[in-house]
């Protein structure tokens, strides 16, 4: 009879040990769902161009106007001239477009192209899409930003 | 007996155990994250408006001030902007629609915070607040006057005022009484008549009525409501005392209203706007003409004379990025209005851009529900909110006007 409690005491207390264990490590896991490749360097679909894009001004903020830059070079590592670059994006989530038209407005040498008039108006989880024309051929590149 | 006690001790702990688990705070990081950013200490300072450069000269303040209450700025002297924006009232009226000469198809907008606005109008149909100010001063609906009879007012009436600030007047000795390009047949024949640099000395006294009448509503600010008291505590760790403690229907509220209701998608930042146009489903009103919304102010704004890409601009080109950069058509601008602020915002039914919903309760109700648009295609998905969440909304919103 008093063996058959020790293991009853035994088991609620392996029990109320295993619960804790469990909700400590449930409170300090971070909350890493698999997310969007949030990189900001990448090929492009068809590998014809290396892409990197990044805020002007090195910070995202919520809600304003910003410049981003986009650096294109070849595969090779040469920084690509000239190219005719169109912007498209949204949320999508929310099945909505962009709040803006963000358009590649200046070229400022080495391969890098200034895309003005982005804006994010809430957070979440953005897409970018470029659609890109250079010598080297036409191909695009998507860029994941989440707020 | 002392097995029992032992028992009783060990189920204890792991009752403890388990409230370690499942015992949550009142709000979590991320969500002490979010409720901060809509708190109003985070509000930036008031950013100078290049594009008029009288925006924060008191002078110009104090004229625009007077302007905005003188029933002498419209056609038959009985209509201001204080007719619609009533000062004791939020600066709106509380009608479904504004009624100034006529009758208007939209609800006037509230004005605390307005100089913070990228759009004006529900459909963003102006770029600026002077460009704003300008057009109710003509609608045939609203003040129905027409730019040469302001000018010469503004000369009979403040002259001396106007050139402190502005400069001399010109002359309008030749400007006829009555023209705009915008008024009836016999107004656009006098307009049409005039010469081009005749109608830009009018276009330009024109022009300054509304830099004045912005630079006043520049000192229309939100106040701190309840809801900012209660987030500061919660951010700084502070217990909330008196009414800035939470009930915890207001809690819950809160709750949805940054996590499963999504109101904080849109309605973000310390003046709960993204300050961005959306279809929502809201239903057009009966007996009102066609509402397009965002899809047709594109036009507009973009032809507006006053716009920040045209010659009344004050500074240079690059404050104009968000006339440049904006959204001209596609699906998603189809029947889409701005994002209202909230504060504030319970005591001042009905609601929607044209009073479409008389309480919060309906308003929340549709969002619950979210009905399909009868044109475009809605932003928003259903919901299904219990009673007692949507009241628990309700109760939220409340803490913003208090």
């Amino acid at each position: 009879m008093a063996s058959t409690w020790r293991y009853i005491l035994a088991g609620l207390g392996l029990a109320a040990l295993l619960v804790g264990i469990v909700a400590a490590i449930y409170l300090t896991l971070p909350q890493s769902a698999p997310g969007p490749d949030l990189s900001r360097s990448k090929k492009t679909a068809n590998g014809l161009f290396v892409a990197s894009f990044e805020p002007e001004r090195g910070v995202v903020r919520q809600g304003e106007l910003q410049s981003w830059l986009l650096t294109l070079k070849t595969a090779a590592g040469a920084p690509v001239e000239g190219a005719a670059i169109t912007v498209s994006g949204g949320m999508p989530r929310h099945d909505h477009g962009l709040p803006t038209s963000p358009q590649a407005t200046d070229y400022l040498g080495q391969g890098r192209y200034r895309i003005d008039g982005v804006k994010f108006t809430m957070s979440g989880w953005w897409q970018l899409h470029f659609g890109i024309s250079a010598a080297a051929g036409s191909d695009t590149v998507v860029f994941n930003i989440v707020l | 007996m002392r097995r029992i006690a032992s028992i009783a001790s060990l189920l204890a702990l792991a009752a403890f155990a388990l409230l370690g688990g499942c015992g949550k705070p009142q709000f979590g990081d991320a969500e002490k994250k979010t409720i901060a950013s809509l708190a109003l200490n985070t509000l930036p300072s008031l950013k100078v408006d290049t594009t008029n450069q009288y925006a924060d000269v008191p002078a110009a303040a104090a004229l625009g001030s007077t302007l905005f209450f003188d029933a002498g700025m419209s056609r038959d002297g009985t209509v201001s902007c204080s007719t619609c924006h009533k000062i004791d009232r939020q600066f709106q009226d509380d009608l479904p629609q504004a009624v100034g000469v006529g009758h208007t198809n939209r609800r006037t907008m509230p004005l605390a915070g307005v100089a913070r606005n990228p759009w004006f109008f529900w459909d963003g149909r102006r770029d600026s607040l002077w460009a704003q100010a300008l057009t109710p001063l003509e609608n045939p609906l609203e003040q129905a006057g027409n730019r040469a009879a302001f000018a010469h007012y503004i000369k009979k009436r403040f002259g001396e005022r106007y050139e402190r600030i502005f400069g001399p007047l010109p002359d309008l000795s030749s400007a006829p009484a009555n023209a705009t390009p915008l008024g009836s047949d016999a107004e656009k024949a006098a307009w049409n008549a005039m010469p081009t640099g005749r109608q830009d000395d009018v276009n330009r006294v024109f022009a300054n009525i509304g830099k004045a009448i912005a630079a006043f509503e520049r000192s229309i600010e939100p106040q701190q409501t309840r809801f900012d008291r209660f987030a500061i505590d919660l951010a700084t760790g502070a217990k909330p005392e008196g009414n800035a403690a939470f009930s915890p229907e207001e809690v819950l509220g809160l709750k949805l209203f940054i996590g499963k209701a999504n109101c904080v998608t849109c309605h973000n930042g310390p003046r709960f706007t993204d300050n961005s146009f959306h279809n929502t489903g809201v239903p057009p009103v009966d007996g009102l003409p066609p509402d397009r919304g965002r899809v047709d102010a594109v036009a507009q704004v973009g032809a507006d004379p006053f716009n920040c890409l045209g010659k009344f601009r004050d500074g240079d080109e690059s404050a104009c990025r968000e006339l440049r950069f904006m959204v001209k058509d596609g699906p998603q601008i189809t029947r889409a209005y701005k994002t209202p602020s909230l504060r504030g915002a319970a005591d001042r039914p009905p609601y929607m851009h044209a009073g479409q919903f008389s309480t919060l309760d309906e308003v929340v109700a549709h969002y619950s529900k979210a009905p399909p648009s009868v044109e475009g295609v809605s932003e928003v998905h259903p919901l299904h909110l219990s009673e007692r969440e949507r009241a628990a909304l309700v109760a939220f919103l409340k803490t913003l006007s208090e």
